[in-house]
């Protein structure tokens, strides 16, 4: 855990807020929090589901890979699928750098 | 006319054969010998109206290919109904059935899917009371 929190803060922290800027992508980040190790399969059916969006696998696949290259999602292949699992570490770096101010009415 | 059979892709027709009866209760309609492999088919009940499933062999490559790309996605390749989704379930993982989604809510059905132990993920479908099927 230390070492990926590591990893995550010597990201650029742009490519976090580009990750989160989409509200496809936050859709997925909400999903993802429901529960650890999904496929894509199972991630596309929450989005229609419960968000009432419906991209196309290929564009899914291809968000996954934005908030992967910004270090909120770990993928894992076990057997022959591949998983994905939150990482809200590097959402931390936004609390540390502009922390909550309790001066702040 | 009807739907008589369809075919599943199959990793080893052998081992096919022992997890769709054994794990699952599907039943043998048809075990013929044909050079290297086997036409055999099996289905899900007694009666003759239901649709054949053929646990065809992966020989060729397109097949591999599509089954591949499907498992690595999750993405099932056919639905069984149940009527209690949760019993199944434990039933099934207790029998060492690896679910690669358990039982979710996703508003009219409840679903979850499963390793054919064959290169395949099949996904069990409860349809809620009230709504339609």
């Amino acid at each position: 855990m230390t070492g990926k929190s590591a990893l995550a803060y010597d990201r650029d922290v742009g490519d976090v807020f580009k990750a989160i800027a989409d509200p496809t992508r936050r859709a997925l980040l909400d999903e993802l929090m429901m529960r650890d190790e999904q496929t894509l399969f199972e991630l596309c059916s929450r989005l229609a589901m419960k968000h009432d969006l419906t991209p196309s696998r290929q564009a899914v696949s291809q968000h996954l890979d934005v908030l992967e290259q910004a270090g909120l999602l770990r993928t894992e292949r076990r057997g022959r699928y591949k998983l994905h699992t939150i990482d809200t570490g590097p959402l931390a770096q936004i609390a540390e750098r502009w922390p909550p101010r309790k001066d702040t009415p | 006319m009807k739907l008589q059979t369809v075919s599943i892709f199959v990793d080893d027709q052998q081992r096919a054969l022992d997890f769709y009866t054994s794990t699952l209760g599907f039943t043998v309609t048809a075990d013929v010998p044909l050079g290297e492999h086997r036409w055999l088919t099996v289905r899900l009940g007694d009666s003759a109206a239901a649709t054949e499933v053929s646990l065809e062999p992966k020989a060729h490559p397109a097949a591999v290919a599509f089954a591949d790309a499907l498992l690595e996605d999750g993405i099932p390749y056919c639905v069984l109904g149940v009527d209690d989704i949760e019993r199944e379930h434990a039933r099934l993982a207790a029998a060492g059935v690896v679910f690669t989604q358990p039982p979710t809510d996703v508003g009219p059905v409840i679903v979850a899917v499963f390793d054919d132990t064959c290169g395949n993920l099949l996904q069990l479908a409860q349809v809620k009371d009230g709504a339609a099927s």
